[in-house]
């Protein structure tokens, strides 16, 4: 695995196939989260941490489920180390690192049901990717995610100044600025 | 009878998860690019839905609350390998055209919400009445949603040919960004014409949900915290000074008796 297609894999799963703007995973904190540019980056940074960690303990928990021949326990072993694994970050920063703690407490829970952290397990699965890939894919996921997430939140501040149509308040001008940026985005397929 | 009946209509109707509830965003956007594709997703995830409430639903006495919600999860993580295995040996044309979204079901927020609030507090019968009409509700909105994306984007509906000769079919509403546009005129309809959902709530309260719990996915709590904690402190200190002007009178009170 030569350091040129690790950065390809970089590039690819942060822009030409960002999670939320391509491929719709985890649209829930990226519609929800995302009015404050802090608090943007605080759920994008929890999102990080926990894809990271999370892409490299299902990588080699699959190899195990593979030694047992148990592959199509996958989903269920997955969602269950997932939430355990969100439960532990939690109680480990909290004993360990109360500064981090307190910048991404209030988000990690709301991880576990985040699309996009299982989303990623599966598609490592799927492609076959070994353990370096996996960690590399889901690390450069979860950057494309705090990308998104920080420009929607630096625009919707943005907007929040602007006179918008009545009926166009509110959810209808972030979905169409979601689908601006998702145009925007696609402009990076030329890229590879 | 009555009651199921009446829980068909409120999946249906009253409560539709994707047009009202506004639940399960990330399927909803990901695998409408063709009406067969939404319909082909809205049934998977019903039968899951189906199974799960009814099997929740008897288990509700045996759960301890403490752990239900892992509970919950294993159940449906149970059922939605089931129904994957089913559709890669019956239907294979369909699980390449879902692909991921499939094994995703388990983090659907539809399904964990009615186990959480109907199917683990209510009898057998009417959970899996309940699981009907909410899956139907939302097959009914995928499919509505995947033929309009399918009809603006390629001309066709279910893969038949219905647009007139002159039309130039607009390509982007079948990629990624059209989902995108097609659901802001969706919610945009709904604020112009007053429609009951989730995305249309007076947003009177600084809270960033509106304060309506029916709508809550979750995630928006994050933004909340900041609000509460201001109006915690905001009430700790009129409290201190509630508290420092009683101490005052008492005190004044002391000196008027010593004089």
């Amino acid at each position: 695995m030569g350091i040129k297609e690790l950065l390809i894999v970089l590039i690819s799963a942060a822009l030409v196939n960002n999670v939320v703007l391509s491929q719709f995973l985890g649209l829930c904190p990226f519609l929800g989260v995302s009015k404050k540019t802090s608090t943007a980056a605080g759920m994008g940074g929890a999102v990080v941490f926990v894809i990271t960690v999370a892409s490299a303990l299902t990588s080699l928990i699959y190899k195990f489920l593979e030694f047992l021949d148990i592959t199509y326990m996958k989903t269920i072993v997955f969602i269950i180390v997932i939430a355990a694994l969100v439960q532990f970050i939690e109680m480990f920063l909290k004993k360990y690192s109360p500064s981090l703690y307190s910048a991404l407490g209030v988000y990690l829970p709301l991880i576990t049901t985040n699309c996009a952290v299982l989303g990623v397990s599966i598609t490592n699965v799927q492609k076959g990717n070994n353990f370096v890939t996996s960690v590399a894919y889901g690390f450069s996921t979860a950057v494309g995610f705090l990308i998104a997430i920080v420009i929607m939140a630096g625009v919707r501040e943005r907007i929040e100044h602007n006179k918008i149509t009545k009926s166009f308040q509110g959810s209808p001008i972030t979905l169409i600025t979601a689908g601006l940026m998702s145009i925007a985005f696609m402009g990076f397929a030329g890229l590879l | 009878m009555n009651k199921c009946l009446e829980r068909v209509y409120n999946g249906l109707i009253k409560e539709n998860p994707t047009f009202v509830l506004m639940l399960g965003m990330c399927p909803t956007l990901a695998v409408t690019t063709s009406a067969i594709n939404g319909a082909g997703m809205g049934l998977t995830t019903t039968v899951v839905l189906i199974m799960s409430n009814m099997l929740i639903s008897m288990l509700r006495k045996v759960i301890p609350d403490k752990v239900r919600m892992p509970a919950f999860i294993v159940v449906v993580a149970s059922f939605v390998t089931i129904v994957e295995l089913l559709l890669k040996a019956y239907i294979p044309a369909l699980n390449d055209s879902l692909g991921i979204y499939i094994p995703l079901i388990v983090v659907n927020c539809i399904i964990l919400g009615r186990a959480e609030s109907y199917a683990s507090k209510n009898p057998v019968l009417p959970s899996i009445f309940d699981g009907i009409g909410m899956g139907l509700g939302f097959t009914f909105g995928l499919t509505c949603i995947g033929a309009f994306r399918e009809l603006l984007g390629a001309g066709t509906i279910f893969g038949i040919n219905v647009a007139p000769g002159w039309y130039e079919p607009m390509g982007i509403f079948v990629l990624a960004p059209g989902a995108f546009f097609v659901l802001a005129m969706l919610t945009a309809l709904q604020n112009k014409l007053k429609l009951k959902s989730a995305t249309n709530v007076p947003e009177k309260s600084d809270i960033a949900c509106g304060g309506n719990c029916a709508s809550c996915t979750g995630s928006t709590c994050a933004e909340n915290h900041a609000v509460l904690d201001e109006r915690k402190k905001a009430e700790a200190i009129a409290a201190a000074q509630v508290k420092a002007a009683a101490a005052k009178k008492a005190a004044e009170a002391a000196n008027t008796e010593n004089k």
